[in-house]
């Protein structure tokens, strides 16, 4: 059977289904995913490229992105530096309630955008437990001070960022706390003993090594947050030109019938996820190679 | 663990407990109390009034407003928001939902993971970053995609539909002599797909499809396919080799990829929202429902639904631990 031969070269197993669970679960992601997403690039061809220019250079649209890039950027590199803090805490300490907090930090994966939403506007807004102290706050400051401060934080541009801090977080520490877990304590315990402080240590040997898991967090938690919808619309005041994020703008499109305007901002969008999916399969390719080394 | 090791920590003392307390402050902030608002607010607790009493604050009331009093009111009119007609069906139509995806996702899901774990071929690579697809982009456009596909001005209203008569192949053309598209076919025949339940399923399949096989393909790597190759000289057949040998070794992390699953398909908004075309009573999930009532000012309401999603949030990350525990346990026992 020369056709036998062939088939057990090529797949190296003798196991049965190949090509029936390939081809199955192939198909359905065509069908599901790419055929649909193909659609959309083909959707925006539609228009001719002047046209397409047009609608993704309209000033409300480039505020939009100006938004939205700037307070998921903002609210990454917060949620490093606390996320550092966190899978740090986790990686190193032992302290009561350490379990629940290492549970607990995968929330924002599990709990509905929606949720989300309402749960961060409320306990922001004035009337909430977070927003009623700093409202409280910024009038004793005025009362005491005569300085007028605003420390308003749903409804506001500041809202944003709030929501994509809460969405980005378990990224981070998910993707630091494992590095730190597998650091090797005699490299440092070696650097030690030949005399550097802790500072050096922290610099020279601990922080070379986890950059790249951390440097991978801030991609994940930034591609999530660039798409974020749900939780962001809740507590922004969607202000245009302010407070208005991308996929806002695109809904916004869908509901005035303008089809090719979304289109064409879904396919920057899109074009966007795939230029930080490639940045994040390469950083973690270099994180690979760099513990294995 | 590594205790001996946590003895001689080389940081300063007093870096500790400040790391400690910043790590839980920010938990606090962003996990414990977003928790207590949905919860104090489905039982209509007023906690910011009674902590601005306690605290003294100008404008609050003197003494302490009672807090537990009206629990016995709030669980009231808790009871009440889920008693609600448009609040049960959109439980039932998340129920639904759910009754839809999982199982179609989860025997994909499945498959893909034999495919990719058990063989080689080429391109393996790219099907890998592939799946992740849905997860990379926004859930906004996994509901545009099917809108431009099924909507009234989408692909399916560019397809002219044709019919055979006379021996000839002519276009199909209704009472006034206009072409008929298939979306218009689809209407004319009361098959509404976006703006319905099906764009409903359509876009929670697109957004959910990735968890199943994320969480086998890691297992079923590691698992190798001695097992099966084993089981195969002895004669075992496909069926028996999957259900005999592999499943038991794959259980837990397929009962978490479907928990998943079940969780993100239940609480998914931003793709739905987009698809849904929010008819009450019809068309709204229980996220989409919640929208809704929040834009009403029916806070109580709404956050009670949302207490039963952040119920079945916690229930995830609770299978999750013990999940995670039973596999820990079995990797080194």
């Amino acid at each position: 059977m020369p056709n036998g031969t062939f088939r057990l070269r090529r797949n190296r197993s003798q196991l049965p289904g190949f090509g029936l669970t390939l081809g199955l679960s192939v198909a359905y992601m065509s069908l599901l995913i790419l055929v649909p997403l193909g659609a959309l690039v083909l959707f925006s061809m539609n228009l001719s490229p002047r046209e397409f220019w047009r609608v993704v250079s309209d000033s409300r649209v480039l505020a939009a992105f100006r938004v939205s890039f700037g307070s998921t950027f903002l609210a990454a590199t917060i949620d490093m530096f606390f996320g550092f803090v966190i899978a740090w805490v986790l990686a190193r300490y032992r302290f009561f309630g350490k379990r629940l907090v290492d549970a607990i930090i995968d929330l924002p994966f599990a709990i509905p955008t929606a949720v989300t939403g309402i749960a961060l506007a409320t306990l922001f807004s004035p009337k909430g437990l977070v927003g009623g102290q700093l409202a409280a706050l910024s009038a004793w400051i005025n009362a005491r001070f005569g300085v007028n401060v605003s420390l308003d934080i749903a409804f506001s541009g500041t809202g944003i960022v709030a929501a994509l801090m809460f969405i980005g977080i378990p990224f981070i520490v998910r993707t630091v706390q494992p590095v730190l877990e597998e650091l090797d304590k005699e490299v440092e315990e070696a650097a030690s003993s030949l005399g550097a402080n802790f500072h050096q240590i922290f610099l020279r040997v601990i922080f070379p090594s986890i950059l790249p898991a951390l440097l991978t967090g801030f991609a994940l938690a930034f591609a999530r947050g660039l798409g974020e919808y749900g939780s962001v619309i809740f507590i922004s005041s969607n202000a245009p030109y302010e407070s208005e994020i991308v996929p806002l703008l695109i809904v916004m499109k869908l509901g005035e019938f303008n089809y090719e305007g979304a289109s064409a901002i879904g396919v920057s969008m899109l074009a966007c996820s795939f230029l930080l999916l490639l940045a994040i399969n390469f950083l973690q390719a270099f994180a690979r190679n760099r513990r294995k080394a | 663990m590594n205790a001996p090791a946590l003895k001689n920590c080389l940081e300063p003392r007093w870096l500790r407990p400040l790391l400690i307390a910043v790590a839980l402050l920010f938990l606090v902030v962003f996990i414990l109390l977003p928790l207590v608002t949905i919860f104090s607010q489905a039982l209509d607790v007023n906690l910011q009034d009674y902590l601005a009493a306690a605290l003294g604050y100008e404008g609050a009331t003197p003494e302490l407003p009672p807090l537990f009093a009206s629990l016995g009111d709030g669980a009231s009119v808790y009871r009440a928001a889920l008693d609600d007609a448009e609040v049960r069906a959109a439980i039932r139509l998340s129920l639904f939902t759910v009754l839809f995806c999982v199982p179609l996702n989860t025997f994909f899901g499945v498959m893909l993971a034999w495919a990719i774990t058990k063989f080689d071929f080429r391109g393996k690579n790219l099907l890998i970053s592939l799946i992740e697809l849905p997860f990379a982009i926004s859930p906004v456009i996994a509901g545009l995609i099917f809108i431009l596909i099924f909507g009234a001005s989408g692909w399916l209203n560019m397809v002219d539909l044709y019919t055979f008569a006379d021996g000839r192949i002519t276009k199909l053309l209704d009472a006034d002599g206009n072409t008929v598209t298939l979306y218009k076919w689809l209407m004319a025949h009361d098959l509404k797909i976006v703006f319905a339940v099906p764009g409903i399923f359509l876009a929670t399949l697109f957004v959910t499809f990735p968890f199943v096989a994320r969480e086998l393909i890691p297992l079923m790597q590691e698992m190798g396919k001695d097992d099966e190759e084993a089981a195969l000289t002895l004669g075992a057949s496909g069926w028996q080799l999957f259900f005999k040998v592999t499943l038991p070794n794959i259980k837990w992390g397929l009962l978490y990829g479907v928990i998943l699953t079940s969780a993100r398909a239940i609480g998914e908004f931003g793709a739905v929202a987009v698809v849904s075309g929010n008819v009450r009573g019809e068309t709204t999930t229980m996220p989409l429902y919640i929208e809704i009532l929040y834009g009403e000012y029916q806070f109580a309401t709404a956050f009670a639904v949302a207490s039963l999603l952040t119920l079945i949030a916690l229930v995830t990350l609770v299978v999750k631990a013990a999940i995670e525990y039973v596999l820990k346990k079995q990797r080194t026992g």
